[in-house]
């Protein structure tokens, strides 16, 4: 049994008390002295060039104190990418300005073209309607395949083409898995879409910037995933503004998946005009603003070959993706549909050979960049999908397949340059068809056809690599950054804890498990310690939260400072017991000396560490912090069994979902409750990017799934109870808490899950539909069944 | 949204002088005025709150009749119809969320003739009588398309009549983004007649589909409709769905609808 609060423990969360009784802060909380309001002047065109832009009459209105316009951002920075891609032809992708306001041209619906500042919001959006703006319209490009083709029209005028990079991967394997593939048994060849999704955090983006003129000290709260990430770009890379000037603060987050990880113009924006009109600049983000201008997620079109002997031996994989970049580079974006998606393909199974080709190109939409899981659910999803295509074509079990061709030898190094340390697929594989009753089905289809209704049961197993990410390796693979992460634990004198860390909480429950894990190690109460994250002027720094990250890199910065407490804190105990180093012992908050029946408290050595009248001065310095930053070795390769049931309606093509059971494999788990619940939310998101979420465009660029009219967002009635279970745990090698993240494994896992669920019951229903592309819909599902 | 003049009459005649100003617009509910003007896409210089009218609220027997005032919210059509017109009360209780149906009434749906609203095909169905402040219109005559219906400029529902069916029924399929109706029907059984009314398909707004009506005037069964089939030609064709799958649910939820009364 887990002792109470302890690791391995059901912990409330804390949080939830602010969260839960409305006295949470969040950035839009935040009214400072004297505040103005941006209101942002967002194209309603895809495509066009920006041919004057007057105004005389808005300024003139109500309230206003200023118009902005790309001319006031002569001089400074555009919005920086953070990640650079390699083509096949070793030459760097292109890589367009990304201005803070449109400079020329605007390139998608909601790009910002001018922002009026007002003493109030009303008069900002009065004043916008005032604003004279001449756009002359260019065609759209929106098609991937059509925009890179000679003499399509340009995104950007000063690129070459559309066509960002053309990456091969691994480059050196193309000619032997074109072999491979041409003297194949039998090949399995599927053609799909990962449709664009938008993230649609409970809170919008929200930015307010302060300026202080007497110490010149810039301050900017915005809602984001990873203040010091926003730190060093924005100042670093666009204003110019120096760490020691540049304080950003991330208060409470109202959910993230992704969308808030990135620099947006906008922090920028309020950042800058604090700064030029003296007085603090607040924006928040409409849900309608949200639609076009937080960065989409996913919008790849992939074909995917899968080769096999004629023993149903997976003997080679390959893939060609167009992957959406929207208009302009998204501070991640190059490295979702590659490294993050290229490095996967092996997914649980030993492939020898895999070839990767990812063409990313540049489309009048949007920016895309990670969205809850990154790369690695279009991964999953393409080579879950073809091996039910073609366990199909060879007539055999799909369950038989995927267990023919696991990899069951660790650590594997697969074809995609990773090293899996660990995992057990037979395990996941068994305790969810345990789970999900599988021996049952056949029953259960029999009861749903007498109904009139057909029944499918749908399997998908998973690999990820999260915990991102040591720094040597993404440095070569074009990273810009180190992927590290800090913590300073802070002992006070009466003994109780601050720790500092640089992840970030936006609804992962940080401030409970991860106090769960220190007060563990020194065997104190989880009350005593308190976890402050989400200001860089507060926390070491720290790369923030995403790619499943926090627990297995910030926890173990958290561990490794928490050792070098323990250790101080020995030699504080030793000194006061008058005992030998080495003899010392911590267990429940208690120095012993082994052997003797001396003891000191864990509250006696803090006071005497902060009170050193008593103390070895001599050999150690008063007090009691230390911080450490954490590099990891490897990723981390957490893994499941997800199996879905379904039941269609032939009439109406209407999906009910009758039961959902993930096992995973996330290593060890700090507090059983909380990765229940994020496995919870990643299902449910997986959940609606295969049956619900849509965002389309038409042929000309708007955007057509702008509001929550249109764009169709899953409801808890929508879904049946999940169940979920992580007893089977092979823990990570390579991190002191032999934890691997789990954050992104629903929404990696499950879309596949559900769609086999569908195709298998309309096969079984006798209508041979090879596939439907997501999401779902029962118009889409009932087509689909009128075409077979 | 907007600056305008807020006024809130307490009476018919109040509400109709009102609605002669400039650029004046009345609001019952304010479910679809509301976040149309805070969109900026409608901009009334006066707007005309109807909500302080109690000579438009309310439920009550009206002869063989069901009288249901203009300003009677959905929540309160759902309660006060439970037992005198149960199918009423089902699609009363099925609009929106229940904010929603605390604020959206029954007059703003049925003038504002949404194609994708409920209570058209409710009224369309039951053969109502829409009543307003200066005449009394025949359900059949009052929706003319899309957001259009018989009503002039400062025109006001104040009342709709129902008759009673002997067994009615509201089909619902919904949009899975605005569950509004992707497509849905209200099939009534008055003895000698049946009505089929079918709502958020047609690019028409809500109609009746009388080819069905016949045949099950003569064979109340789901197969009296089996053999027909509606025209995708006027149906509304978007992201949720074709013309084709408006036309196929509209026969799915009538069958379904009749085999649920039979």
């Amino acid at each position: 049994m887990p002792k109470d609060g302890g690791i391995g423990s059901s912990t409330k969360r804390r949080e939830d008390v602010r969260f839960l009784s409305g006295t949470g802060r969040y950035t839009d909380d935040i009214n400072l002295h004297g505040q103005l309001y941006a209101h942002f002047v967002r194209s309603d065109v895809a495509h066009g060039k920006i041919n004057g832009i007057n105004a005389d009459a808005a300024m003139a209105m109500p309230g206003v104190v200023r118009v902005f316009t790309a001319k006031d951002f002569e001089g400074v920075g555009g919005v920086p990418c953070g990640w650079q891609i390699t083509s096949i032809d070793g030459s760097p992708m292109q890589e367009p300005k990304h201005p803070v306001l449109a400079e020329g041209k605007v390139r998608h619906v909601g790009d910002p073209i001018a922002v009026v500042v007002a003493e109030s919001l009303g008069q900002a959006r009065d004043a916008a309607d005032a604003l004279e703006i001449d756009i002359e319209m260019l065609p759209a490009v929106m098609d991937m395949k059509e925009a890179i083709k000679d003499g399509a029209p340009k995104v950007h005028d000063d690129l070459s083409s559309n066509l960002c990079y053309d990456w091969g991967f691994v480059e050196d394997n193309k000619d032997a898995v074109a072999k491979a593939i041409a003297d194949a048994d039998h090949v399995t060849t599927l053609e799909l879409v990962n449709n664009r999704l938008v993230a649609n955090p409970m809170e919008p983006r929200v930015a307010v910037g302060d300026y202080d003129m007497a110490n010149d000290e810039h301050t900017l709260y915005t809602t984001s995933q990873n203040p010091h990430v926003i730190r060093l770009l924005m100042g670093a890379f666009v204003l110019g503004i120096p760490e020691h000037k540049l304080r950003v603060v991330a208060p409470d987050v109202g959910g993230g998946f992704g969308a808030k990880i990135f620099h947006y113009a906008e922090e920028a924006f309020c950042t800058f005009a604090a700064k030029q009109l003296r007085r603090p600049v607040k924006w928040t983000s409409s849900r309608s603003e949200a639609f076009m201008s937080d960065a989409h997620g996913r919008d790849h079109v992939t074909k995917i070959e899968l080769a096999m002997d004629k023993d149903n031996n997976f003997t080679a994989i390959r893939t060609e993706t167009y992957a959406n970049m929207g208009a302009y580079l998204s501070t991640f974006a190059p490295s979702v549909p590659t490294w993050l998606h290229g490095t996967l393909m092996a997914g649980n199974y030993k492939t020898p050979l895999i070839y990767v080709n990812v063409k990313a190109v540049f489309t009048n939409t949007v920016p895309v960049d990670a969205y809850r899981g990154a790369g690695r659910p279009e991964a999953t999803f393409q080579l879950e999908r073809v091996i039910d295509k073609a366990a199909r074509e060879r007539g055999v079990s799909p369950i038989e397949l995927r267990r023919q061709n696991f990899i069951t030898e660790f650590p594997y190094a697969t074809p995609v340059a990773v090293e899996y340390d660990t995992g057990d697929y037979h395990a996941t594989m068994d305790r969810v068809l345990e789970m999900a009753d599988h021996a049952g089905f056949e029953a259960r289809a029999e009861q749903s056809k007498k109904n009139g209704k057909l029944r499918g049961f749908g399997i998908a197993h998973y690999i990820e690599a999260c915990g991102i990410a040591p720094s040597n390796l993404v440095g070569q693979l074009g990273a810009r950054a180190g992927l590290y992460e800090s913590a300073t634990v802070r002992v006070n004198a009466t003994g109780s804890i601050s720790v500092m860390t640089g992840s970030h909480s936006h609804g992962q429950g940080h401030e409970t498990s991860f106090a769960q894990v220190v007060s563990e190690m020194i065997g104190i109460d989880a009350t005593q310690v308190d976890i402050v994250h989400g200001d860089t002027s507060k926390t070491p720094m720290g790369m923030g939260t995403y790619g499943s990250r926090s627990i297995a890199v910030g926890g173990s910065a958290m561990v490794r400072a928490t050792e070098k407490i323990i250790a101080k804190a020995k030699k504080i105990a030793a000194h006061l017991m008058e005992a030998s180093e080495g003899d010392i012992e911590l267990k429940d908050g208690q120095f012993t000396v082994a052997g003797t029946d001396k003891s000191v408290a864990w509250g006696d050595v803090t006071l005497a560490a902060y009170v050193p009248h008593n103390y070895p001065l001599e050999d150690i310095e008063p007090g009691l912090e230390e911080t450490a930053f954490y590099d990891p070795a490897n990723f981390t390769y957490p893994s499941g069994g997800y199996a879905c049931e379904v039941e269609v309606d032939p009439d109406t093509g209407k999906v009910d979902v009758l039961s959902f059971s993930a096992a995973d494999d996330f290593g060890n788990v700090i507090n059983p409750m909380i990765v229940e619940g994020q496995v919870h939310g990643g299902v449910a998101q997986g959940f609606g990017q295969a049956m619900m979420e849509n965002c389309a465009y038409d042929a000309d660029g708007q955007l057509i799934s702008a509001s929550y009219m249109d764009y169709a967002m899953p409801r808890a009635t929508d879904l049946p109870m999940f169940k979920v279970d992580h007893s089977c745990q092979t823990p990570c090698t390579h991190n002191p808490l032999g934890v691997k993240g789990c954050g992104e494994a629903g929404a990696i896992g499950s879309p596949p899950a559900f769609v086999n669920a569908v195709i298998d019951a309309l096969h079984r229903g006798g209508h041979k539909v090879e596939h439907i592309n997501m999401p779902l819909t029962p118009d889409r599902v009932w087509t689909a069944i009128q075409n077979s | 949204m907007q600056n305008f003049e807020f006024v809130r009459p307490t009476s018919v005649a109040d509400a109709v002088a009102a609605l002669k100003g400039d650029e004046a617009q009345p609001m019952s509910g304010g479910q679809t005025l509301m976040p149309t003007m805070k969109a900026r896409l409608a901009a009334p210089e006066i707007l005309v709150s109807l909500t302080a009218i109690d000579e438009m609220k309310g439920v009550r027997k009206d002869g063989d009749q069901i009288w249901i005032g203009g300003g009677t919210t959905h929540a309160t059509v759902a309660r006060e119809t439970a037992e005198s017109y149960p199918a009423l009360s089902s699609l009363a209780g099925r609009i929106g969320d229940p904010s929603v149906r605390s604020r959206g009434t029954i007059g703003g749906s049925i003038a504002n003739n949404d194609p994708s609203a409920c209570y058209p095909a409710g009224a369309l169905g039951s053969g109502a009588t829409i009543v307003t402040d200066r005449r009394e219109i025949a359900a059949d005559d009052f929706f003319q398309g899309m957001f259009m219906s018989a009503l002039d400029e400062g025109e006001i529902v104040t009342a709709v009549k129902f008759p009673v069916p002997q067994k009615a029924i509201y089909q619902k399929f919904i949009q899975p983004a605005s569950r509004f109706p992707l497509t849905a029907v209200f099939v009534a059984h008055f003895g000698d007649t049946v009505r089929v009314a079918v709502t958020g398909a047609s690019s028409d707004g809500v109609f009746r589909w009388t080819e069905a009506e016949e045949a099950l005037q003569g064979n109340f069964s789901a197969d009296a409709v089996s053999g027909l089939s509606v025209s995708a030609a006027m149906m509304i064709s978007d992201l949720h769905g074709s013309g084709a799958y408006r036309a196929q649910l509209t026969k799915v939820m009538t069958q379904r609808a009749v085999a649920a009364l039979a």
